[in-house]
């Protein structure tokens, strides 16, 4: 990550009130920007990279700004005591309305957070203790000593070095293994889960980090205003910041501040000059506002962020940051023959209604061996690897890995226990690069918390992670790739790049949905004699494919499915003469 | 509590819950076939509303005006759609719908307008003038984008609320309005005295109900939405005009809106801002509902208005928190009973 602009930026903002003749209702509309930036960075992250979209985070700044309001004027308590105590309200809102909420799925999310945005505006301005409607006055400024930050031009620095400070903080956490982990949300949940994230709990992270810059937000609003009520913590305020996201670039950290500076002046523009332009009584600015929002989304969907860095075309990061000569990760014990196959498959089955999508089916792989899974469309292949890899549950029958169950294991258990995956439909996040789509394969692998991320305590970490992605990319051959975003590649090149993923797991089994599809002739031999090199390093591989010259020239022993059911199984010239397989593929008895 | 009062609430809390289960239904009739998330429904609530109570005062409505300047703004859209591949007949399509029959419905208001009028005369204008609304908003707002992501749609549709709520104020300015009752006559059920307003709301919700059953089930059109509603790709190609079906959602909308509005300022005050929340109530109804079920939608919202009037009763400062909050287990049980499978965003 570049720091400079971020440096002259920080310096751009501290110079602004010693420009001689600054008139003050400036310095007051850029303490306003910052306060919206804070509330938009949380926002950032939480839909733009989280895909969790929510219309509540001005509630998250009203706990703020109501803790710190009670506490100091009913209590005496000094701000600054308060200021931990309204990030901790917030956050601890966020815990309890984000254990209800973000395991919402679809649209019920924003929904959601629409119906207690509106609870919590009227809860705000009907409880005695919070002054109702009236709110509460009288709030103390900061002090630091004698120094009393009560106008906005003192109050503008704390502000925007809150602002400056929350979103390094917030690059860093994306720049990371947790900030992967987030980043694979929005894409859906199970890849993410498939290499160990817990999505529920990320999903959790990323909401009260939102809240609790929101309630930092709060909290600097009001000692700057001096006084609270309900109004700013609406939810009409809520669609606002979500607003600002939106404008700036709903995936950018300085999107945010972008947006908020752009949406602030704006809005402060259409306040003073529509009702002297047209001379009515009226919220002009809420139907201009109204307008200029559908017109955004019609004309520049992504936002204002990127259409700007676009102005500013910079040289592609190649290798910033990636140390390969970092100690490697420690590689999973050789697996114990003794204990038993690297899968055991018995009886397994699964029903989707009346439909048996897997009807009582056994099979085992043994380390260093590939075994081949194959049949029609539809005959039960994919639904079988989700069986394994705990996307969906058994119905029936019994699924283990050296001896141990694992029918019934999270995702996120499984892939702990050595079995990594594709998948069929490939799920790559596709604006993170090749090497960020890989490194989320070794998350199992890592050990930085959040709490780390946040403040860079990640590297050695990071860097042991970065330097395993590197290794499986270029093992795989996709070396010239890595920092192109995997959406650029094509598809049989996305499948490679999730053969690395897993592989960045350390599997002792490889489970691979059909790979071969969309690769070229000699990326299929690149390919085989990756597999085998896997294979006589004593890694098992079960692979479903459909191009029978690829599975026949590598598996050691084939298994085919029809309807669901194991029709065949043994080595493949047995499999290829067949009668009961023939038929199956051609529909007539040879 | 008596019983009286118990039903007094009850028949307070049916006919708000009949007004909120026209506009859940409204909602997910959009939502299925559009994708979009109508929050500027409350908006087609208020102008039916102000509509039909400016009328009944023998004053000309804004919102003849606000539908001839929609017309002309959505016609500019249809011209610059048509820049690429230019052909008469939908010009002259669009000429007729967007221009002329907003001109057309402004010179026979402006014709008919008195405060002599029949209530029935003023309804049905009502109608008349808001129901283009509905297509109108439909070609500015979502028709550019009718691929994006419902979340991107949900967005638009509060820039739309924004915009529609700013102009409600131009037109109705910020006095509240009421409108004369439907019906003034009244029955005594037991002890508690029905009024005939309520009856009338009763009677509608209930005809436009069966009407929309008997729409979907047995028209082409009613059918041509529902394939949209099911898989638009499928349903293109097999000839149905997708930007039709979503003009004919919103058309219906509108009209939904209009008359719950006509259906409520008898009862309570309309400002130009109220339909909002009236409208945000019937979203409740149609999310404990699924968005997808309408007899269910229909029994939410009954639920929702009982509950208001029985938290009004008893928590009365709470009224508005305990209604919203009432989503929340609803939205958990949802997530809890059906978990999301696999959802592809982007």
């Amino acid at each position: 990550m570049r720091r400079w602009p971020v440096l002259l930026f920080a310096l751009a903002i501290a110079v602004i009130p010693f420009v001689p003749g600054m008139p003050p209702f400036w310095l007051v509309l850029l303490d306003n920007i910052g306060l919206a930036a804070l509330v938009a960075i949380g926002l950032v992250i939480l839909t733009g990279v989280g895909g969790l979209t929510s219309f509540g985070q001005a509630a998250f700044c009203g706990f703020g700004a109501y803790t710190t309001a009670v506490l100091t004027t009913s209590y005496g308590l000094s701000p600054w005591l308060t200021l931990p105590a309204s990030l901790v309200v917030a956050g601890g809102a966020a815990v309890l309305l984000g254990l209800i909420t973000v395991r919402l799925s679809g649209h019920y999310l924003p929904l959601g957070t629409i119906a207690w945005g509106i609870s919590l505006y009227y809860i705000f301005g009907k409880v005695e203790l919070l002054g109702r409607h009236d709110g509460i006055s009288g709030i103390p400024p900061l002090m630091i000593g004698q120094i009393a930050f009560a106008d906005p031009r003192a109050i503008y620095f704390i502000i925007w070095l809150a602002v400056i400070v929350a979103a390094l903080l917030t690059m860093n956490l994306l720049d990371s293994r947790t900030g992967r982990a987030v980043r694979a949300l929005r894409r859906g949940h199970v890849a993410a889960e498939a290499f160990g994230v817990p999505t529920a709990k990320m999903k959790l992270l990323v909401f009260i980090h939102a809240a609790v810059l929101a309630g930092l937000s709060g909290w600097l609003y009001a000692h700057f205003q001096r006084a609270v009520n309900p109004t700013p913590f609406g939810l009409n305020a809520g669609i606002e910041y979500l607003f600002i996201a939106v404008v700036g670039g709903a995936g950018y950290v300085w999107g945010a501040v972008l947006g908020a500076g752009v949406v602030t002046v704006l809005k402060e523009i259409l306040q003073g000059a529509l009702p002297a332009l047209f001379n009515v009584q009226a919220q002009l600015e809420t139907i201009v506002f109204g307008v200029l929002l559908v017109l955004l989304l019609q004309v520049a969907p992504g936002g204002l962020w990127p259409r700007l860095t676009a102005l500013f075309p910079t040289r592609s990061p190649g290798g910033v940051g990636v140390v390969t000569d970092a100690e490697p990760l420690a590689a999973r014990q050789k697996s114990d023959a003794a204990a038993g196959p690297l899968l055991e498959v018995q009886k397994a089955r699964k029903q989707f209604g009346g439909v048996v999508a897997v009807n009582d089916v056994s099979f085992e792989v043994k380390a260093g061996e590939i075994v081949a899974l194959i049949g029609p469309n539809g005959a039960g292949k994919s639904t079988m690897f989700n069986l394994i890899t705990g996307v969906l549950p058994a119905d029936g029958g019994q699924i283990s890995t050296q001896g141990q169950r694992i029918d019934g294991a999270t995702p996120q258990h499984i892939v702990r226990l050595g079995i990594a995956r594709t998948f069929q439909h490939v799920k790559l996040v596709p604006d993170m690069t090749v090497l960020e789509n890989v490194a989320l394969g070794t998350h199992t692998r890592g050990h930085a918390g959040a709490l780390a991320s946040l403040f860079r305590l990640d590297r050695t970490d990071e860097a042991r992670l970065l330097g395993e992605a590197v290794r499986q990319i270029e093992r795989v051959g996709l070396a010239d790739r890595m920092y192109q975003p995997a959406g650029s590649l094509p598809l049989g090149q996305q499948r490679i790049v999730e053969i690395a993923r897993a592989l960045c797991a350390d599997p002792a089994l490889l489970l691979l949905d059909e790979p071969a599809a969309g690769l070229r002739h000699m990326e299929k031999q690149n390919l085989a004699a990756l597999l085998r090199q896997l294979r006589s390093d004593g890694m098992g591989v079960l692979l479903v494919e459909h191009d029978m010259g690829f599975v026949m020239e590598l598996a050691d022993r084939v298994t085919v499915l029809e309807f669901g059911t194991k029709i065949a199984e043994g080595v493949p010239d047995a499999i290829k003469n067949d009668p009961a397989v023939i038929e199956a593929y051609l529909g007539i008895a040879a | 509590m008596d019983t009286t009062i118990l039903l007094f609430l009850l028949q307070d809390g049916i006919t708000n819950g009949a007004i909120y289960a026209l506009l859940g239904l409204a909602l997910v009739l959009v939502f299925a076939v559009t994708r979009v998330i109508l929050i500027p429904q409350g908006e087609f609530v208020t102008f039916g509303a102000l509509t039909y109570a400016t009328l009944a005062a023998g004053k000309l409505p804004g919102t003849v005006w606000l539908a001839v300047l929609m017309g002309a703004i959505a016609f500019a859209f249809d011209l610059w759609s048509m820049r690429l591949s230019f052909r008469l007949a939908p010009l002259l399509r669009s000429v007729v719908l967007n221009l002329l029959l907003p001109l057309a419905i402004l010179a026979l208001t402006s014709a008919v307008v008195g405060p002599t009028n029949a209530i029935a005369m003023n309804v049905l204008l009502s109608l008349v003038i808001v129901a283009p609304l509905g297509p109108f908003l439909y070609r500015i707002v979502y028709q550019p984008m009718a691929e994006a992501s419902v979340l991107t749609l949900l967005i638009a549709s509060v820039g739309a609320h924004f915009a529609l709520l700013g102009l409600g104020l131009v037109f109705f300015g910020a006095e509240g309005l009421r409108g004369p009752a439907l019906s003034s006559a009244s029955v005594t059920l037991g002890p508690v005295p029905i009024s005939g307003q309520a009856l009338a709301v009763y009677g509608v919700t209930t005809g436009l109900i069966v009407a929309l059953w008997l729409f979907f089930g047995y028209t082409l059109y009613g059918k041509a939405l529902r394939a949209t509603a099911v898989n638009r790709i499928g349903a293109r190609l097999a000839g149905i005009r997708t930007s039709l079906s979503g003009q004919l959602a919103f058309l219906l909308a509108a009209i939904i809106g209009a008359v719950s509005g006509i259906l409520i300022v008898p009862i309570t005050t309309i400002y130009y801002d109220t339909g909002f929340l009236i409208g945000l109530k019937g979203f409740v109804a149609a999310i404990i509902g699924g968005l997808v079920s309408y007899p269910l939608t229909a029994l939410a919202a009954i639920l929702v208005g009982c509950v208001e009037a029985f938290s009004s009763f008893y928590a009365s400062n709470y009224k508005e928190a305990i209604v919203f909050t009432l989503l929340l287990p609803v939205l958990i049980l949802r997530s809890l009973a059906a978990p999301a499978v696999e959802e592809e965003h982007d």
